[in-house]
C-alpha cells in the first residue's frame, strides 16, 4: 500500500469528548486518481474523515495514510499545499479579488508572479470563469455558483493530487448544481486527481463517485461502485437509497 | 472675535504650540498601536491571558489624567517633567480602545475563513497577517480612532507638567480668568479632535468596504514615521539634558510665571548659562518633586507654603522664625533657600479705596468698628478653613451684618468693586487691586502667617555654577509688593506678554543699580 498519491485510513478511531465517539476502526483505502463520494447522515463523521487527511485533525487511534506517509510524519502546512480543499461554505477571503483568492496556495508554495498568474487564468478557465472578466472582481459580486466555482479554481491552483470536497454544491439550486456536476466530470475527466467528496445527498455521489461509500455510526457500512450499491440490501444503505428510488433517478448512466 | 484676535496676534506660539499637540499625540497613538495590537492579539488567542490585560486596560482609562500624572511623576525613567511622562499617560490611556478592538475584531471573524485559510496551508503567522488582520483592520482602526481623540483631549491636560501643548493656554487662561486665552486653547483642542475623528472614520470607512480590505503599506509606513518620530523626540529630549544648562521652574499662575521669567533672565543676563524653562507647572507639589528629583534647579516658593503644605510645620506667624526654620529644612535635602524677593504674598484683607479714605481705614483693626453694617466675601476655602475666616473673626472681634458669603476666587474682586460686598479676603498681589483701586488693610495682629517670596535652588547645582548663586543673590529684596502687583496687572489685565514684562523689569532694576553708583 505504498501508492503515491493514494489514501489510506486503517483503524481509525476519533472520540471528540461529550459527543461520543465519531470514527470507530474506520478502515479506508482509495487510489490514486479514484474519485470516492461519502455519504451518510448529519454529523456521521463525514467531515471528520476529510480533516483527518489533510491532518486538521488527528486520529486518537489507528493511522491515516497520504502518499505512503502517516499523516503524523508530514510537516501539516506541505501536506495541506499538496491537497487541494473545496468547503460548502466555500471561505472565499472577502478582502481578497477572485484572482488573489485563487493566488493563495501558489504564493505560499514560493511560485514566480508570472507562474502564478498564469496558472491563476488557467484554474479559472478550466472552471468556466474567464479571468480577463472574474479575476479582478471581488467575492460578494458572484451568484452563489460562480463563488463555488472560484472555490474549485483555488483548490486546484497549486496542481495538487489530492482534492478533498466537503458538501461542496450543497448550497446551491438543483439547476445550477447539476450543471456544476458536470463541470466537476469534465474537469476530473481532465486532471485525474484523487478526489474525496462528502455529502448527505446520495443522488450527488452516485453522480460524482466512482465508489460511493455510506457511513453510519461511526464505520463505512458499506463501500462500492454505484451500480453495486444501489442493489445492497444493508437497511443503513437502504435508508439513505428510498428517496432514489421512489423518484426513479437511479434509472440512467449508473444503474 | 477676540479669540481670533488673540489667535492671530499670538500666530508663531500657536503654531508651535499646535505642532508640538499633533506630533506627540500621533506618537503616543503609534507606540499604543505597537503595544496594542499585538496584546489584542495575544488577547483574543489565549482569553486566559487576554481577560485580566482587558481588566487592566479598563481599570487605568478609569484613572483621571492628573492623578495619573501626579502618580507617575515621581517614578524613576517615566517620570520626571515635560513630554515624556504626558506621553506615557498618553500611552496608557491609548491602550485600552485599541486593545478592546483588535482583540474583538479578530474574534469576529467568521470561523470558516480560518478553517478555510488552515486547509490551504496557512501557518499560523500567515493566517494572522494575510487572513485574521486584514479582516480585523476597519475595527482596529475604530479603536485607534477613539485612542486618538482621547488622546486630543487627555494632552491638554499635559500642561500641568510643563509639556505645554494647547493646554498650555488652557492653564494660563484659568489662572488668568481670562476665557478668551481658554477658549484659544480649547477650541483648537476640540477642532483638532473632530479633524482626527473625521480623518480615522473616513479611513475606518475605506477599510470597510468590502475588497479594498487589506494592510495598506500607507498605514506601516506612517506608523513607522511616527515611531522615528518619537526616538527623535526622546533623544532630543535626552540630549538637552546633558548639556550645561540650568532648568528654571515655575507654578501655573501669572505671578510665578513672571518670576520664573525674572529668574531664568537674571541668570542667562548675569551668570552667562544657559536655561531651561519649566514654566506653569501645575501647583506646589509638582514643583517640589521637581526641584528634590533634580528635573529642576531653580523655583520661587514663599515661605508659608512651604512651612505649612510642604514640610508640615505648625502655623507660625512670626516671618523671621518662619524663614530660619523653612531654610533649615530645605538646607537638609540639599536646598537653599535665599533671602526673600522683597514682597510677600499671604490672604489680604481689602476694602475700597474710597471707603477707605473715607473712613481713615488703615488696619483691620480699623475695619471690625465700621464692619458692622457691612457684608463680607470670602472664597470658599478661606471660609472653611480654622486659619481663615473663624480664627480671623475671634482675633479681630469682626461681626458683618450678614454671614460672609462663599464666592468664587476669581469674582471676589469684581463683587467688591462693583459694591456687591464692601470686604473680602484677596491675594495681597493681585493687579486688580490697583485696577479697582482697592486698599488692602494692615494684619497689626499679626493673624495671617507670612508668604514671603524667595529663590529655591539645589545645592549641588550653586556649587557648580557660583556665578548662578550671584545672580540670584541679588534679585534678594529688590522685588517690591507694588512691582509685582504692576506685573501681574500688565499681563493679566494688560495682556502683556510676561517675558517682555520680565525683561522690563530687569532693565529697570539695573538702571537702578548703576545710578546709585
Amino acid at each position: 500500500m505504498n501508492r503515491s498519491a493514494g489514501i489510506e485510513l486503517r483503524d481509525v478511531d476519533v472520540s471528540r469528548g461529550a459527543a461520543g465517539r465519531v470514527l470507530r476502526g474506520v478502515n479506508l483505502a482509495i487510489d490514486e486518481g479514484e474519485t470516492v463520494a461519502l455519504v451518510g447522515r448529519s454529523g456521521a463523521g463525514k467531515s471528520t474523515i476529510l480533516k483527518l487527511i489533510n491532518g486538521l485533525l488527528r486520529a486518537d487511534a489507528g493511522h491515516v495514510i497520504v502518499d505512503g506517509r502517516d499523516t503524523r510524519e508530514w510537516n501539516p502546512y506541505q501536506l495541506r499545499r499538496r491537497i487541494g480543499y473545496v468547503l460548502q461554505d466555500v471561505g472565499l477571503f472577502p478582502h481578497m479579488s477572485v484572482g488573489t483568492n485563487v493566488a493563495v496556495v501558489p504564493r505560499l508554495l514560493g511560485w514566480d508572479p508570472a507562474r502564478v498568474t498564469t496558472r491563476g487564468d488557467e484554474v479559472l478557465g478550466l472552471v468556466g470563469l474567464p479571468a480577463d472578466v472574474f479575476a479582478t472582481r471581488w467575492p460578494h459580486e458572484l451568484s452563489g455558483g460562480q463563488r463555488q466555482r472560484v472555490g474549485v479554481a483555488r483548490a486546484l491552483a497549486a496542481d495538487p493530487p489530492i482534492l478533498l470536497m466537503d458538501e461542496p454544491f450543497g448550497a446551491l439550486d438543483p439547476v445550477t448544481r447539476a450543471e456544476l456536476h458536470r463541470e466537476f466530470r469534465r474537469i476530473q475527466a481532465a486532471v485525474r486527481k484523487t478526489v474525496v467528496i462528502v455529502t448527505h445527498d446520495m443522488a450527488e455521489a452516485f453522480a460524482l463517485g466512482s465508489r460511493v461509500g455510506v457511513l453510519a455510526d461511526g464505520i463505512i457500512a458499506e463501500i462500492a461502485p454505484p451500480a453495486r450499491l444501489a442493489r445492497s440490501m444493508d437497511p443503513r444503505v437502504r435508508a439513505l437509497l428510498e428517496p432514489l428510488l421512489e423518484a426513479g433517478a437511479l434509472v440512467g448512466r449508473h444503474a | 472675535m477676540t479669540l481670533i484676535r488673540f489667535l492671530a496676534a499670538h500666530r508663531a506660539e500657536f503654531a508651535g504650540l499646535l505642532g508640538q499637540h499633533v506630533i506627540l499625540v500621533l506618537t503616543s497613538t503609534a507606540t499604543a498601536v505597537l503595544i496594542g495590537v499585538p496584546t489584542g492579539v495575544l488577547a483574543a488567542r489565549r482569553p486566559r491571558i487576554g481577560a485580566p490585560i482587558v481588566w487592566i486596560a479598563n481599570v487605568v482609562q478609569t484613572i483621571p489624567s492628573l492623578a495619573m500624572l501626579g502618580f507617575l511623576l515621581p517614578l524613576p525613567l517615566v517620570g520626571g517633567l515635560g513630554a515624556r511622562v504626558a506621553i506615557v499617560v498618553l500611552i496608557l490611556y491609548a491602550l485600552l480602545p485599541i486593545v478592546r478592538t483588535t482583540a474583538a475584531g479578530l474574534r469576529g471573524i467568521d470561523p470558516v475563513l480560518i478553517e478555510a485559510g488552515s486547509a490551504l496551508g496557512l501557518t499560523p503567522r500567515q493566517l494572522l497577517w494575510q487572513v485574521e488582520l486584514p479582516l480585523a483592520l476597519p475595527a482596529i482602526v475604530a479603536g485607534i480612532r477613539v485612542a486618538a481623540v482621547i488622546g486630543v483631549g487627555t494632552a491638554t491636560i499635559a500642561a500641568a507638567v510643563g509639556a505645554g501643548w494647547l493646554g498650555e493656554y488652557i492653564f494660563r487662561g484659568l489662572s488668568m480668568v481670562d476665557p478668551t486665552v481658554i477658549l484659544a486653547g480649547a477650541v483648537p483642542a476640540a477642532s483638532l479632535a473632530l479633524t482626527v475623528d473625521g480623518l480615522l472614520l473616513w479611513m475606518e470607512r475605506a477599510f470597510g468596504r468590502r475588497g479594498s480590505r487589506r494592510i495598506p503599506r500607507g498605514l506601516s509606513a506612517a506608523v513607522a514615521i511616527a515611531t522615528t518620530l518619537l526616538l527623535v523626540l526622546v533623544a532630543t529630549t535626552a540630549s538637552r539634558r546633558t548639556g550645561p544648562v540650568i532648568r528654571v521652574g515655575s507654578k501655573n499662575f501669572t505671578e510665578q510665571i513672571l518670576l520664573g521669567e525674572i529668574v531664568a533672565q537674571a541668570i542667562e543676563r548675569d551668570a552667562h548659562v544657559a536655561v531651561e524653562r519649566h514654566l506653569n507647572l501645575g501647583g506646589t507639589f509638582i514643583c517640589d518633586t521637581a526641584i528634590r528629583s533634580g528635573d529642576i534647579d531653580v523655583y520661587v516658593e514663599y515661605t508659608g507654603t512651604a512651612h505649612t503644605a510642604i514640610f508640615k510645620e505648625q502655623v507660625d506667624t512670626d516671618p523671621a522664625r518662619v524663614f530660619a526654620r523653612v531654610r533649615q529644612r530645605y538646607a537638609d535635602i540639599g536646598l537653599t533657600l535665599f533671602a526673600p524677593l522683597g514682597f510677600g504674598n499671604p490672604f489680604a484683607i481689602l476694602v475700597r479705596g474710597d471707603d477707605a479714605r473715607r473712613l481713615g481705614l488703615k488696619t483691620i483693626e480699623d475695619a471690625a468698628s465700621a464692619a458692622g453694617s457691612w457684608r463680607a466675601g470670602f472664597g470658599y476655602e478661606f471660609l472653611q478653613r480654622a486659619d481663615g475666616y473663624p480664627g480671623l473673626a475671634n482675633r479681630y472681634h469682626l461681626r458683618f451684618a450678614s454671614p460672609p458669603r462663599g464666592m468664587d476666587l476669581s469674582l471676589i474682586y469684581r463683587a467688591l468693586a462693583s459694591r456687591q460686598v464692601d470686604l473680602i479676603a484677596g491675594d495681597a498681589t493681585s493687579g486688580l487691586i490697583s485696577a479697582y483701586d482697592l486698599v488692602m488693610l494692615e494684619d497689626n495682629r499679626r493673624y495671617f502667617p507670612p508668604y514671603d517670596a524667595a529663590v529655591v535652588a539645589r545645592s549641588a547645582t550653586l556649587l557648580r555654577y557660583p556665578e548662578v548663586r550671584v545672580a540670584l543673590e541679588r534679585l534678594s529684596g529688590r522685588v517690591g509688593m507694588g512691582d509685582m502687583r504692576q506685573m501681574n496687572h500688565a499681563v493679566d489685565a494688560g495682556h502683556e506678554d510676561a517675558a517682555a514684562v520680565a525683561r522690563a523689569f530687569l532693565a529697570r532694576l539695573e538702571r537702578d543699580r548703576q545710578s546709585k553708583g
